[in-house]
C-alpha cells in the first residue's frame, strides 16, 4: 500500500506567497489529466485575490497517494459574472469566489 | 436505485473532464430531499474510516479522481453513492487492502446468501 497519504491541514512555510489580496490573477488555461480543483469555466479568466488561507498539500498529487508536497498556497479569487459568462445578462456588480490553488495563477497580463 | 436522466452530450465542453460542468446546458436539479439508505449511510462511514487520520488508506482527493474517471455514461447514470461505493471497492484493490478476487469472492458469497434467504437479488456486475 502507498502510505503516503498525510493529512489535509494547513502547513507552515517560510516561503511568501506569491499573490496578496487586491492582485489581479489569470487562471492558466492548459487542459488536465487526472484531478484538479480549478473548474473548467474559469480556466483562461481573470480575477482578483481576495484572501489567501494559506498552505496546503497539493490535492492533484494526493489524487495519487503521494505526499502532496510542494505545498500550494490556496487564494480565494473573485470574479466578475460577466468575465466568467460571456452572455451575462445579471448586474454588473455580481460575482462569483473560488478557491484556486497557487500553481493554476499568473499575474494578469 | 438508477437516475432516470440518460447520459447527456456535453455540447461545447471542449474536453473537459466528464464531471465538471459548470455552465453546461444539463437539464433540471432534483432539489427534492430523500432518506438515505442504509447501505448509503453504510458507504459514508466507509469513506470516513479508511480517509481518518489513523488509516488514511487514501484521500478524499483520490475519490474524486477515480470518480472523475469514470466517463460520461457510467458519470451520468449512476447516483451520489454508487459513485463513492465503487471508488472505495476501486481504492481498496489500488491501495491492495484486499485483492480484486478477495472482492468478487466476498461479493458472490453475499449474493448467495441473500438468494438462499429468498430475497430480491440484483445480477447487475459493477464494473472495475
Amino acid at each position: 500500500m502507498v502510505s503516503a497519504v498525510k493529512s489535509t491541514r494547513r502547513l507552515e512555510g517560510s516561503q511568501a506567497p506569491r499573490f496578496a489580496p487586491g492582485d489581479r490573477v489569470d487562471v492558466q488555461g492548459r487542459p488536465v489529466l487526472g484531478h484538479c480543483r480549478t473548474p473548467w469555466y474559469v480556466r483562461g479568466k481573470q480575477g482578483v485575490v481576495v484572501a489567501v488561507y494559506g498552505r496546503f498539500r497539493d490535492p492533484e498529487r494526493l489524487a495519487y497517494h503521494f505526499p502532496g508536497l510542494p505545498a500550494q498556497v490556496l487564494y480565494k479569487v473573485r470574479f466578475a459574472q460577466h468575465e466568467v459568462w460571456p452572455n451575462y445578462a445579471g448586474a454588473a456588480k455580481d460575482h462569483i469566489e473560488i478557491d484556486i490553488y497557487e500553481h493554476w495563477l499568473e499575474p494578469a497580463r | 436505485m438508477a437516475p432516470k436522466r440518460k447520459s447527456m452530450l456535453r455540447k461545447g465542453a471542449g474536453g473537459r473532464a466528464a464531471h465538471d460542468l459548470g455552465g453546461l446546458s444539463f437539464g433540471k436539479i432534483d432539489r427534492s430531499e430523500h432518506d438515505l439508505q442504509l447501505w448509503e449511510k453504510r458507504t459514508d462511514a466507509m469513506q470516513r474510516l479508511l480517509t481518518n487520520p489513523e488509516k488514511r488508506a487514501f484521500s478524499v482527493d483520490g475519490l474524486r479522481r477515480v470518480i472523475e474517471d469514470y466517463g460520461e455514461q457510467a458519470y451520468d447514470r449512476t447516483t451520489y453513492y454508487e459513485k463513492w461505493i465503487r471508488a472505495l471497492r476501486n481504492l481498496v484493490v489500488e491501495q491492495e487492502l484486499l485483492t480484486r478476487a478477495e472482492v468478487e469472492t466476498r461479493m458472490a458469497e453475499v449474493r448467495a446468501r441473500h438468494a438462499k434467504a429468498g430475497r430480491r437479488v440484483s445480477k447487475a456486475k459493477i464494473p472495475w
